[in-house]
């Protein structure tokens, strides 16, 4: 079962918890002091930029019979919705920018260019995902519903489809993710989903209208004799950004490494376990200025998980940080290349579409998921070892531990 | 609903009613430019192309005395020029990357003609905004503006008999009553008091000293109160005898604006005073609390300086968006109509205009919610 005591998982005591939360308080403090001019030139531009993009994407697809004017306007296209979705839409609803006091870049009014309605995704994502983060149970981004991708979940007979569903949520990420909040919506105003006339269904119906009609209606539409290949331009565009979108969600949460917890653990939280609790149960991947840029900076999960509402062109600078506090802590810091990470996050969909007897390892000690039982379990003498040096009688952490654990399973492995 | 209800729906909210026919056109593109509004990309080409809100842009500064300044604006679209003389607007500027909100009275005269709009800032010592303005703002800025208000004005046609008494920067809502009756060529017998500390402090003393000269019905007293002290209440008596019979407009500190409305109640004349009191509220950094009041629900309650204003709405049986309780999620956001709040994780302080997580955020004195 996933982790249902972090401080012991951790290797950490209260009083560590406590310092390396206030340390990560002063982190929070310093970059909130120095928000100012240069970032807010950062987040005009980039919005200019996106708007730039996305009217000259549409022009070129007035040409779109030629494939030359094709590829140009789906390309600009896919990468203006990207930038909207990741470092505009995402960010500015997370109040990032909110600091600014501009009433026109502020989490309260910002609408995405994305099926599901901002209001719902900002409750099901800002509010159920960042405050119950990996919770078996309480965060449904957890698969989102649909995969299973941790063993603490029962296998049913439909995960065998799991391959396959996985395909088809990456090809329709942004519709997996606005069904996924209407759903949270619906349950938030008390209404059934068969209620056709509730405000959540009337605001699903609204909005998705408006995307569709624009994207496969209205521009086609426009270009007239073009419509064919702009309907396929606008098609592609969408498809380009919801694989990108579910990429990097996927790289964010479901490498191994990035742990799980139980509700047990949840409810006697403490302020800065809740930290740390974000910390261990996401997962960055390597990026430079234009991967992270592209990525809305989610290439830094871990900091955004810790800092959500920190402007992104922050988390850089934070990552160092928060590294070093990893580094000081004896904390892992779970991150590698995109591909690492992505492959790590398919192994686990592939796997765990099997039933469990098929599965070695428990769900106290498996790739994607362990808890703070796989140190106990080895017996009481040799969870002593791993909390302190027996030569030097210094303490160990979380990442000491886990590097010795993984040795000794490989050494009894060889040994059979 | 109707076809062309259906196409002006998405531009409805930022489109005066009256232009139906722009409305049509702006309705329709919104319908392309979704979830933004064309507005959205039109002020990439001139920031002063939206509808979306007022802006305007700042055309000059002209300095008045050693700390204050005539900042002239030119609004952007939809701005209404049908003010009345002694309204103020709401300004926002951006300064160090934050939008920054304060209400300052205009001092021009409401006029369709060059479709300029004019205001008087003095700078205050500790005052961020006011000091950049006039000491720092460059012509060509873009400002955010809000629609004139306020009940301090003067009616259309004027009355016959009126006395100003101003103090220091409260001149500004008179002198666009003044400039209006001028322009009107219809300045009745005025009697205006205005104080200030010293000569150099005179805001638009050329200015005044003109309408002097010209218009026999206007007589201004100067009082420098650096060197002849206070004007006293009791002296009008004798420069103004009338006073009694005149509608008064009063502007200026508070304990000037307090002693006139106790004079004018003691003499039973009330209903010839009209007050101003814009001295700026100040944030109670005492970690008191205060009284928030839930302007959409009418509620109020009392709460200390460590009960949050998500829990005060609760409290007071007001809906209120609620979500992590923490500080991260942004779904219990609420603009503060007026007065002050603060962060209690950092202890920063919100004002008017801002908008607030009131799941952290505790009132610093009287405040009010648009909640």
């Amino acid at each position: 079962m996933a982790i249902t005591d972090i401080k012991e998982f951790a290797h950490l005591t209260a009083a560590d918890i406590e310092s390396l939360g206030r340390e990560l308080d002063g982190i929070r403090l310093e970059v909130e002091d120095s928000r100012g001019i240069r970032d807010a030139r950062y987040i005009r531009r980039t919005i200019r930029a996106q708007r730039l993009l996305e009217l000259g994407g549409r022009l070129a697809l007035f040409g779109s019979k030629y494939r030359p004017a094709w590829l140009i306007g789906t390309a600009m296209l896919s990468v203006s919705k990207i930038v909207e979705n990741m470092e505009l839409g995402h960010n500015v609803m997370h109040g990032q920018w909110d600091w600014m006091n501009d009433p026109e870049i502020h989490s309260v009014s910002w609408e995405w260019d994305q099926t599901g309605p901002s209001e719902h995704w900002k409750r099901a994502h800002n509010y159920s995902h960042h405050t119950f983060t990996n919770i078996v149970g309480m965060d449904e981004d957890v698969g989102f519903g649909i995969l299973r991708m941790t063993r603490d979940e029962p296998w049913r007979p439909i995960n065998l489809l799991q391959p396959i569903a996985n395909v088809i949520l990456a090809a329709t990420f942004e519709w997996g993710i606005a069904l996924h909040d209407l759903a949270s919506a619906r349950e938030l105003e008390g209404a059934d989903r068969r209620q056709l006339n509730s405000q959540a269904n009337k605001d699903f119906a609204r909005k998705v209208f408006r995307q569709v009609g624009k994207d496969f209606v209205l521009f086609p539409a426009l270009t007239g004799p073009a419509w064919k290949s702009t309907l396929l331009a606008n098609a592609t565009a969408n498809l380009t950004r919801n694989l990108w979108a579910y990429v990097v969600i996927f790289c964010g949460h479901f490498p191994d490494g990035a742990e799980k917890f139980t509700v047990e653990e949840y409810e006697n939280e403490t302020r800065h376990e809740w930290y740390l609790r974000q910390m261990l149960g996401s997962a960055n991947f390597n990026s430079g200025r234009v991967m992270g840029f592209m990525s809305g900076n989610l290439s830094y999960q871990i900091e955004h998980h810790l800092f959500p509402d920190l402007p992104s062109n922050r988390y850089p600078q934070i990552a160092v940080k928060v590294r070093a506090l990893c580094e000081k802590y004896d904390l892992p810091y779970t991150t590698g290349s995109l591909a690492k990470q992505y492959l790590l996050a398919l192994r686990t969909i592939h796997k765990l579409a099997l039933p469990d007897r098929f599965l070695r390892a428990t769900a106290d000690d498996a790739p994607e998921t362990s808890s703070e039982r796989k140190f106990r379990d080895a017996g009481a003498a040799v969870v002593e070892t791993l909390r302190t040096d027996p030569v030097t009688g210094e303490r160990r952490g979380l990442l000491w531990a886990l590097r010795a654990r993984a040795e000794a399973k490989i050494a009894s492995r060889r040994r059979r | 609903m109707g076809l062309k209800n259906w196409v002006e729906a998405p531009a409805a909210a930022v489109v005066p009613a009256t232009r139906s026919k722009l409305n049509w056109l702006r309705g329709a593109a919104a319908r392309l430019t979704t979830p933004l509004l064309p507005d959205d990309y039109l002020h990439l080409a001139n920031p002063l192309w939206s509808a979306r809100e007022l802006r305007g842009q700042i055309v000059e500064v002209r300095a008045e005395t050693a700390d204050s300044a005539t900042i002239v604006i030119k609004p952007g679209w939809g701005f209404n020029f049908d003010y009345v003389p002694g309204q103020y607007i709401g300004i926002g500027l951006h300064v160090d990357g934050r939008w920054h909100w304060r209400s300052y009275s205009l001092t021009s005269p409401p006029n369709w003609d060059d479709k300029l709009i004019s205001i008087a800032v003095k700078a205050m010592p500790e005052g961020l905004l006011s000091s950049h303005l006039v000491n720092g703002v460059p012509s060509g800025t873009i400002v955010r503006l809000a629609t004139p208000t306020g009940n301090f004005a003067l009616p259309d046609p004027p009355p016959e008999r009126i006395l100003f008494l101003t103090a220091g920067s409260g001149i500004t809502p008179v002198m666009s009553m003044l400039r209006t009756m001028n322009r009107r060529g219809q300045l009745p017998d005025v009697f205006h008091v205005h104080s200030a500390p010293t000569d150099a402090d005179v805001m638009f003393a050329d200015e005044l000293n003109r309408l002097h000269d010209e218009h026999a019905d206007f007589r201004c007293k100067i009082q420098l109160t650096r060197s002849e002290g206070k004007f006293a209440l009791s002296s009008l008596d004798e420069v103004c005898p009338d006073w009694r019979e005149r509608q008064t407009w009063a502007c200026g500190p508070l304990p000037m604006l307090d002693e006139i409305e106790t004079l004018w109640r003691d003499e039973n004349i009330e209903d010839n005073l009209h007050l101003e009191r814009f001295a700026v509220s100040r944030a109670d950094t005492s970690g008191q609390g205060g009284t928030v009041t839930f302007a959409k629900t009418e509620k109020t309650l009392s709460i200390d300086g460590a009960t949050t204003l998500l829990e005060a709405g609760e409290k007071a049986g007001v809906l209120m968006p609620f979500g992590c309780r923490m500080g991260i999620c942004q779904t219990c956001v609420v603009p503060i109509l007026s007065g002050h709040a603060v962060d209690l994780r950092s202890g920063k302080q919100h004002a008017e205009g801002d908008r607030v997580q009131t799941c952290i955020s505790a009132a610093a004195g009287d405040c009010t919610l648009d909640a």
